[in-house]
């Protein structure tokens, strides 16, 4: 008798459709969650740690770990027209993006309001990869009406891509016998071989979210675990460790990267007027280029920086040591004028300081700043108001995530 | 290199209403045109040898402040005296509506009729500035603009108390329940709320925007009735050319543009001119659009050079077109039961619920089972128009879809016309033995021979939500776009479609005004 395989899962299974899917890398991945923390990214069973989260932070900056990136979504952007619509989409100029390599960007609703962050990799002259936290074809479909030369394929579930960072990272690579890894540039992209492979099905673009030296690792699901297991091999000695949202969520805050949810609320995702958040206030200028003649949101943006932003994104040095989570901002330590919010805190144990990023009113970005923090004591509330400094270099930018080749060890 | 002040796209008479106003003012205008005619939809044309028609047949509304502007009258054109509207019946008991009076019904209705005429043109002369003023701008704070508001808000007060409230009331009312409230002829009901479909998605139980259309129509000269020009419509897209010509301003025919030019470098977008279809490349300081909105910016300028919501929002523009036009040559007079000279604009539409009937097939796709519509000879008023003695016929037959479930067959084509050649036939006995040829134009059929998407009446839906301020959209909607050097003239903007020149006008004005800055 003949069986369908799915229609019996099903029968087995009455939540079969409600079950978080399994990444590429679940089976590996599932054998060091020693703790069972899960949950659940876009759809995706997901760790917040593994072990411990203060340990994989510790891994990401003294030797080298893999975060699963892949729940992120990812979409191949192809034909004739598909410079144009994402050029026009995005804030940043495409024309200067070469082919094998990768740029950060930004992207706005016509009133310039920041939809979501993500990486353009440019693989082909007609040919790219977006990479972006939360699903966006809605988005990209209406960015697409009006260019016919174009594909858009979402690659979310059929690309398995493992996020590699810290300092030993390239020495492993590099023992894992990716040849000439050391010479690729930050932002660069390079394909390999793996398991004895010919067609160099491997891409790995030094790219990541700590602020360290890092890569990411892009594989068709079939080659996924051939990837991990030889990556751990080369990684063994030097304690290769995965690590979960959780060291993920110091890590970028310690490199000053903005996450959704935290320091920004997606424009398309938010019902109060102006709840959203602009790459102006988000300190994310740099990505703004106006002497591109047009990107969606232009003339809002134009307008803004003329005007000022109304709010800034700062980096907070901040007395003591309690992190200042949620806590609210002021002018004054009587806490009578109340001035912005921190959006992300921690005390960070490279810089050794209490660090926050926050969002504070443009008018009072050169006065005085106070934190109202809130903190426990066994089972006991106590607040504290205590004195911020701004910060204006980043908190943590090591040499070696920009050197090429990187440092050996 | 010749480097024009402004470059108009279509020779529509709202294309040659703002080239004259332009040209007057001493700008330098070139008009571009698609097609081998002037005029746009209102082009009269050849469709067999001798006899002539155009699409739209009949003026309602034409603005009188540009014929006094434009100094019409003395470039030929020569309005027509307003014709009676009749609701044509089976049994010869037709109705026949004039402005001040109504003949075929009971004492009831036409004493209703006359209170309710007078009500509505109270209403039509609150709303008649508005017509041909820009209309502000949404949320914004330029004294212009909110003179304009206070303007509304005032003209409603002048109202009176009473009939303010009745016209918030009625002002989105279904035509059906205006008529049922005011009258007890079916037919008349039917014949009355003609003016506010016609053109429209919209039939006689739909809430929106149809008596406000109506009152848009009655801002003419002839408070809404039709009219031909004695030497037809031709003569006031001649006496609109022969202005323009004299201004000093130029028009080409066939001569279709395929692409706005845009320069970008970083002080952003701007309309630098157009591109033909030859490759010709033409420069101006602005480049003036009648074209459609929809073909304006998505076709023309390319959604590389907008806003992503904004491309999403023109290209959600309803643009499908509802009526088709059957043209008939007549070898003779064709006679309709019960009227000596059909010179008058006829409607087949016997109740309210056969133009429903007629809706309710169109808007599932389908081929209305019985056409309504509405019928004039335009060679009765204007003898130029056929050879002598020969007559053409004319009929505007509404909730024919511009996307038929299975597409406009020659075989779907050739049913409707012979359903509509024998409607007309049940009023007409002599008619089919006088059809020398006949013509039957879809909307699909008029999209591609005048260039206008969908083939709308109005080139989009006038409806609340895309008028007054709304119309097209807002960011398009006072006849500047959201690209420097680019403005729209056509009927997609304020106040809309029909032969009446607002939409010219405006933009014109606007352009002048916003030209003080350039
Ligand atoms: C079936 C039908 C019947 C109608 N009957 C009547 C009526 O009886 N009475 C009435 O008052 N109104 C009537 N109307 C409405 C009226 O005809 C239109 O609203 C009006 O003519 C629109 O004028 P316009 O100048 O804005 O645009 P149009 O008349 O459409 O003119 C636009 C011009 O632009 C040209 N064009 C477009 N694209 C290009 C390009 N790329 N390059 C160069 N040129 C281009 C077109 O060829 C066209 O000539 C009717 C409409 C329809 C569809």
């Amino acid at each position: 008798m003949k069986t369908d395989n799915k229609t019996q899962t099903s029968k087995l299974d009455p939540y079969a459709g409600e079950r978080l899917k399994r990444s590429h890398f679940h089976p590996r991945q599932a054998e060091l969650n020693l703790r069972d923390a899960w949950s659940s990214w876009n759809g995706y069973k997901f760790a917040d740690y593994y072990y411990d989260e203060e340990y994989e932070y510790f891994c990401i900056r003294n030797s080298c770990a893999t975060y699963d990136i892949c729940p992120m979504q990812k979409y191949r952007i192809s034909g004739a027209d598909a410079h144009f619509m994402l050029n026009r989409m995005v804030t940043r100029d495409l024309n200067k993006l070469k082919e094998d390599r990768v740029t950060y960007v930004c992207w706005c609703t016509d009133q310039g309001r920041l939809i979501d962050d993500g990486t353009i990799f440019k693989l082909g002259s007609e040919s790219f990869m977006l990479t972006c936290g939360s699903p966006s074809l809605a988005w990209l479909r209406k960015s697409a009406l009006g260019f016919e030369r174009l594909e858009i394929t979402d690659l979310s579930d059929d690309l398995a891509a493992l996020s590699f960072q810290g300092p030993t990272t390239c020495e492993v690579l590099k023992k894992m016998g990716l040849e000439g890894i050391q010479n690729l540039k930050p932002f660069n992209i390079m394909y390999f071989d793996i398991g004895g492979s010919s067609h160099k099905p491997l891409m790995v673009s030094r790219t990541g979210f700590t602020g360290d030296l890092g890569y990411e690792l892009w594989i068709a699901p079939q080659l996924a675990l051939t990837l991990w297991d030889e990556l751990y091999a080369a990684g063994d000695d030097y304690g290769i460790q995965p690590y979960g949202e959780a060291a993920t969520n110091m890590a970028r805050l310690e490199a000053g990267f903005i996450m959704p949810g935290m320091e920004f609320n997606e424009a398309l995702k938010t019902v109060n007027y102006q709840y959203d958040q602009t790459p102006f206030e988000l300190n994310l200028d740099w990505l703004v280029d106006f002497n591109k003649p047009h990107f969606n949101g232009r003339s809002a943006l134009l307008e803004e920086r003329d005007r000022g932003p109304k709010y800034r994104l700062v980096k907070l040095d901040i007395a003591g040591n309690k992190p200042a989570d949620e806590s609210a901002l002021y002018a004054d330590q009587k806490c009578s004028v109340e001035i912005g919010y921190v959006t992300s805190a921690m005390w960070s144990p490279v810089v050794k300081a209490n660090i926050a990023l926050a969002m504070i009113d443009s008018d009072y970005i050169d006065g005085s700043i106070w934190a109202e923090i809130y903190y426990g004591k066994e089972l006991r509330h106590h607040s504290k108001v205590v004195r911020c400094v701004l910060q204006n270099a980043p908190f943590w930018a090591p040499d070696r995530a920009r050197l090429t080749p990187p440092p050996a060890f | 290199m010749q480097h024009y002040d402004n470059i108009i796209i279509g020779a529509g008479h709202n294309g040659l209403v703002c080239a004259a106003y332009l040209a007057k003012k001493g700008q330098s205008v070139l008009v571009l045109e698609a097609s081998d005619t002037l005029g746009g939809l209102a082009a009269t044309r050849e469709f067999y040898p001798g006899y002539k028609v155009g699409v739209a047949h009949s003026l309602s509304h034409f603005s009188a402040q540009i014929v006094s502007d434009l100094n019409l009258t003395a470039h030929g054109y020569i309005p027509g005296a307003p014709m009676p509207t009749i609701g044509l019946d089976l049994e010869g008991k037709h109705v026949v509506v004039t402005r001040d009076g109504l003949r075929g019904v009971s004492k009831k209705d036409l004493d209703s009729y006359i209170d309710y005429r007078q009500l509505l043109e109270r209403f039509a002369g609150m709303l008649s500035p508005f017509w041909l003023k820009t209309m502000p701008r949404i949320g914004s704070k330029k004294f212009a603009d909110l003179t304009t508001f206070a303007q509304l808000g005032l003209k409603l007060r002048l109202l009176g108390k009473r009939d303010m409230g009745e016209f918030m009331r009625v002002a989105t009312l279904p035509a059906r329940d205006l008529m049922d409230e005011n009258f007890d002829s079916d037919l008349l009901k039917a014949v009355l709320s003609w003016d506010g479909l016609i053109g429209s998605k919209m039939a006689p139980r739909s809430p929106n925007a149809t008596v406000l259309a109506m009152l848009y129509r009655m801002s003419g000269e002839h408070h809404g009735a039709s009219s031909i020009p004695k030497d037809g419509i031709e003569s006031l897209i001649n006496a609109l050319h022969l202005v323009l010509v004299n201004a000093g301003g130029q028009v080409r025919c066939n001569a279709p543009v395929t692409k706005i030019n845009v320069k970008g470098d970083s002080t952003g977008l701007r309309a630098t001119g157009v591109e033909l279809a030859d490759g010709e490349i033409l420069h101006a300081r602005r480049v003036i659009s009648s074209a459609d909105p929809k073909r304006t910016f998505l076709q023309l300028l390319g959604a590389e050079h907008l806003e992503i919501e904004f491309t999403n929002r023109i290209n959600r523009l309803r643009c499908d077109g509802y009526v088709a036009k059957l043209h008939l040559a007549l070898d003779g007079l064709a006679h309709f039961s019960g009227i000596d000279i059909p010179d008058g604009r006829m409607i087949v539409a016997p109740h309210m619920d056969s133009i429903e009937f007629a809706f309710d097939d169109a808007k599932y796709g389908g081929s209305p089972a019985q056409p309504v519509m509405e019928i004039v000879l335009p060679s009765i008023n204007d003898s130029s128009m056929a050879p002598d003695g020969k007559h053409v016929l004319s009929a505007h037959v509404m909730y024919v879809p511009y996307s038929l479930k299975g597409g406009w067959t020659a075989e779907a084509k050739a049913n409707l016309q012979d359903l509509t050649i024998d409607t007309i036939a049940q009023y007409s006995p002599n008619l089919r033995d006088r059809i020398v040829h006949a013509e039957f134009l879809t909307p699909e059929d008029i999209e591609s021979s005048h260039h206008v998407t969908g083939g709308h009446w109005h080139h989009t839906e006038l409806s609340m939500d895309q008028m007054l301020m709304m119309r097209p959209t807002y960011q398009a909607a006072q006849y500047a776009t959201p690209i420097p050097g680019l403005f729209l003239c056509g009927a997609g903007s304020h106040p809309g479609g029909g032969l009446m020149g607002g939409p010219g006008h405006n933009a014109a004005r606007h352009v002048l005004a916003a030209g003080k800055g350039l």
